[in-house]
C-alpha cells in the first residue's frame, strides 16, 4: 500500500470571485437558460418554469369549460329564483365549492407530479456496471429486475430504460410524459397531468370537491323544478316554461355525477387501503396471496393511518429543478451566473444560503481548474467524470442540442448531461441553484467526447472500465 | 498558499450509495462501506454519515401531529399556504443541506473526497466523489 499524501481539499483556499473581468465578458455571450428549457421529458412549461403540464393537456379546457359554464348557469338562472324562495346561502355555498374546485383542478394541472429526474451519465454507468450483462450481444439486454424485500414481502423493482436507473417501488414511467413518475397513479387526461405522489391529494380534493358541486347544483335545480310545479302549474309544464337549457342542464349534470361520485368512491377506496390506480388495476397485491389479510406492503393496515399518510402527509419536494439555471459558460459559469442571477429569483435566501453552501464547495474545486487554465484531459474513461466536476459552466448550446437535449426530443438518452430542471415554485427555490446540472454539463471543449458518449446510448452500454 | 502552488484535484471516480428500500419507500440510504472508500475513509465514519442522513430524512417524512396539522390546514386553504409558507420537509433539506457541507468540510474534503447532496440526484444516491490522490510530494 503506498504511503500517499491526500492533497487536502481546502475549499476556502481555491475560491475565486466571481468578478474577474474575463469572466465577465463570456459570461453575457449567451442568456442564461433555465433548466426547463432543456428538460427530457415531453412536458410543457410556462410562466418560465413555474407551470407544468404534459404534453398533450386538450382536455383541460374542455374539463375547466365545462365546470365554468354549467356554475355560471346554476349562477344565472337558479340562483335568483332559488334566493328569492329559500335561502341567500345557497349562491354562497355554491361559490365556495366552485372556488375550491378550480383551484384543486388548477394545482393538480400544474404541480410537478412527483417526476423522477433521469440518471446522470455517471450514475447510469455505475448501475450498468452492477448489472450482470456477461455474454450478451443482443441489440438491447432483456429487461432487468432487481428484487427486494419490503416489510417481508418481495417486490420487484424494475430497470427503467429511458431515465436509466431503478425505479423505485411505485414509481412508474409514464409514456405521455415520457417520466418516471413517483407513487404513479395513472395519467389523467381531464387533468392535462399525470397524478402521482405531489398531486394525489390536490386530485382527491379537486374530484371530491366537484362530487359535491354537481350534486349540489343538480339538488338546487331539482327544487327549482319542484318548487315551480309546485306553484299551481304540472311538471312538465315547468320545464317548458323554462328555457330549454335545462335538459342539457340536467342532463350534464346527471351523468358527471355518476361518473364523478363514482370515480371519487373508487378513489376513496384506494386512500384508505393506500392504493394507486396502477397497482389497483394491475393487481399486484390482489388475492394471489388469499392467506394474508393485506398483500400490499405499503398499507398502515388501518383506515385511518392509510388517508392521513395519504392526504395529510409531509409535502415531498419537487425533484426537478425546473428554474435553476444552466450553466453558461466555461469560465465560472454558473456560479457568478448563478449567484449573480438567481437571487431574485430565489424567494427565500435560506433556500439560497443553503444549496449555496454546497455549490461553494463544488465550484471551488472547479475554480481550481478553470483557474489555472487547465481542462482536464484524459482518457474517455476520466474525461466524463472530470467534464462533471470541471463543467460547472456551460451546458454548451452546442453541445446541447447535439446531444439531443431540446424540449422537443421526448427521450434523447442519458449522454446528454442536460440536467432535470427544478421546479420554478418559490417554496422549492431549494433547488434552483442546482450545482449537479453544473456537473452534468460538459464543457464545450469536451463536447466531442460527450458526443461520443452520445451517440452510443441505443448501442447498449459503453462500459466505463 | 497561492493557488498555482496547490495541485487541481482531479476526480478519479465516483461511488453511489444506493438507496435502501427495505422499509418501504420512505428515503432511506444503504449503510454499506462501499470497497473504494476503503483506502480512504474509516466504516464507521462513513455510516455514522448516512446513518445521520437516514435520521435525517426520517425526521421530514415523519407522520405525525405537526405534519396532519400543516396538511389539514393546507387542504384547508386549497394549498394557498404553501406559496407563503415553507413545507416542514423543505425545512428539514436545508438542515441536510447544512450537515453535509459540514461533513464536507470536517472529514470528507481532507481526504480527497466530496459528498454531493442527494436532493441533487433526485434523492435516488448518495454520489461521493473520489479526487485522485495528488499528493505534491509524493517522492517519485
Amino acid at each position: 500500500m503506498k504511503n500517499c499524501e491526500y492533497q487536502q481539499i481546502d475549499p476556502r483556499a481555491l475560491s475565486v470571485s466571481p468578478s474577474s473581468a474575463q469572466n465577465h465578458t463570456e459570461k453575457r455571450v449567451q442568456r442564461p437558460r433555465r433548466k426547463w428549457e432543456v428538460f427530457p421529458g415531453k412536458n410543457r412549461f410556462y410562466c418560465d418554469g413555474r407551470i407544468i403540464l404534459a404534453r398533450q393537456s386538450g382536455v383541460l379546457p374542455l374539463t375547466l369549460g365545462l365546470i365554468v359554464v354549467t356554475c355560471g348557469l346554476f349562477f344565472a338562472f337558479d340562483c335568483p329564483f332559488l334566493v328569492k324562495h329559500l335561502t341567500v346561502f345557497i349562491p354562497v355555498i355554491g361559490g365556495v365549492l366552485f372556488v375550491f374546485v378550480v383551484l384543486s383542478l388548477l394545482r393538480t394541472s400544474f404541480t410537478d407530479p412527483g417526476i423522477l429526474p433521469r440518471a446522470t451519465p455517471d450514475e447510469a454507468a455505475d448501475v450498468e456496471k452492477q448489472i450482470d450483462t456477461s455474454g450478451s450481444s443482443t441489440y438491447r439486454p432483456p429487461p432487468r429486475t432487481k428484487e427486494i424485500l419490503i416489510n417481508q414481502q418481495v417486490v420487484k423493482l424494475k430497470y427503467c430504460f429511458t431515465c436509466k436507473t431503478f425505479r423505485p417501488p411505485r414509481t412508474s414511467h409514464c409514456s405521455l410524459c415520457d417520466n418516471c413518475v413517483e407513487r404513479f397513479d395513472h395519467h389523467c387526461p381531464w387533468v392535462g397531468n399525470c397524478v402521482g405522489k405531489r398531486n394525489y391529494r390536490f386530485f382527491y380534493s379537486f374530484i371530491i370537491s366537484l362530487s359535491f358541486l354537481t350534486s349540489f347544483i343538480f339538488g338546487c335545480v331539482i327544487t327549482h323544478i319542484t318548487l315551480r310545479s309546485q306553484a299551481g302549474k304540472s311538471l312538465v309544464q315547468a320545464i317548458q316554461e323554462s328555457p330549454a337549457r335545462y335538459p342539457l342542464y340536467l342532463v350534464i349534470c346527471f351523468f358527471s355525477i355518476w361518473s364523478i361520485l363514482g370515480l371519487s368512491g373508487f378513489h376513496t377506496y384506494l386512500v384508505a387501503s393506500n392504493l394507486t390506480t396502477n397497482e389497483d388495476i394491475k393487481g399486484s397485491w390482489s388475492s394471489k396471496r388469499a392467506a394474508e389479510e393485506s398483500g400490499n406492503p405499503y398499507s398502515y393496515n388501518s383506515i385511518i393511518t392509510n388517508c392521513c399518510v395519504t392526504l395529510c402527509g409531509p409535502m415531498p419536494p419537487s425533484l426537478i429543478d425546473r428554474r435553476g439555471f444552466l450553466p453558461i459558460d466555461e469560465a465560472i459559469p454558473a456560479a457568478s451566473a448563478s449567484e449573480i442571477e438567481l437571487p431574485p429569483f430565489v424567494a427565500k435566501n435560506d433556500a439560497h444560503m443553503c444549496t449555496q453552501s454546497t455549490k461553494d464547495v463544488l465550484e471551488r474545486v472547479v475554480h481550481s481548474f478553470d483557474y489555472q487554465g487547465l481542462c482536464p484531459t484524459g482518457t474517455p474513461k476520466t474525461s466524463p467524470l472530470a467534464l462533471e466536476v470541471s463543467s460547472t459552466a456551460a451546458p454548451s448550446p452546442e453541445t446541447s442540442p447535439s446531444a439531443g437535449c431540446s424540449r422537443q426530443l421526448a427521450r434523447h438518452p442519458v449522454a446528454a448531461p442536460c440536467p432535470p430542471f427544478s421546479s420554478s415554485n418559490k417554496r422549492d427555490s431549494l433547488h434552483s441553484i442546482n450545482p449537479a446540472f453544473r456537473l452534468a454539463s460538459p464543457s464545450p471543449s469536451l463536447s466531442r467526447t460527450t458526443l461520443i458518449l452520445g451517440d452510443a446510448p441505443d448501442i447498449g452500454f459503453i462500459p466505463l472500465p | 498558499v497561492r493557488l498555482q502552488d496547490l495541485q487541481q484535484p482531479a476526480v478519479s471516480s465516483k461511488v453511489f450509495v444506493q438507496r435502501d428500500y427495505s422499509s418501504g419507500t420512505i428515503c432511506k440510504f444503504q449503510t454499506k462501506f462501499p470497497s473504494e472508500l476503503e483506502s480512504r475513509l474509516d466504516k464507521q465514519q462513513f455510516e455514522e454519515t448516512i446513518q445521520t442522513l437516514n435520521n435525517l430524512y426520517a425526521e421530514a417524512e415523519k407522520l405525525g401531529g405537526k405534519s396532519y396539522l400543516e396538511g389539514c390546514l393546507a387542504c384547508l386553504t386549497a394549498y394557498t399556504v404553501f406559496l407563503c409558507m415553507e413545507t416542514h420537509y423543505e425545512k428539514v433539506l436545508k438542515k441536510i443541506a447544512r450537515y453535509i457541507k459540514d461533513q464536507n468540510e470536517k472529514i470528507y474534503a481532507p481526504r480527497g473526497l466530496l459528498l454531493t447532496d442527494p436532493i441533487e440526484r433526485g434523492l435516488r444516491v448518495v454520489e461521493i466523489t473520489i479526487f485522485e490522490d495528488r499528493s505534491i510530494g509524493s517522492g517519485r
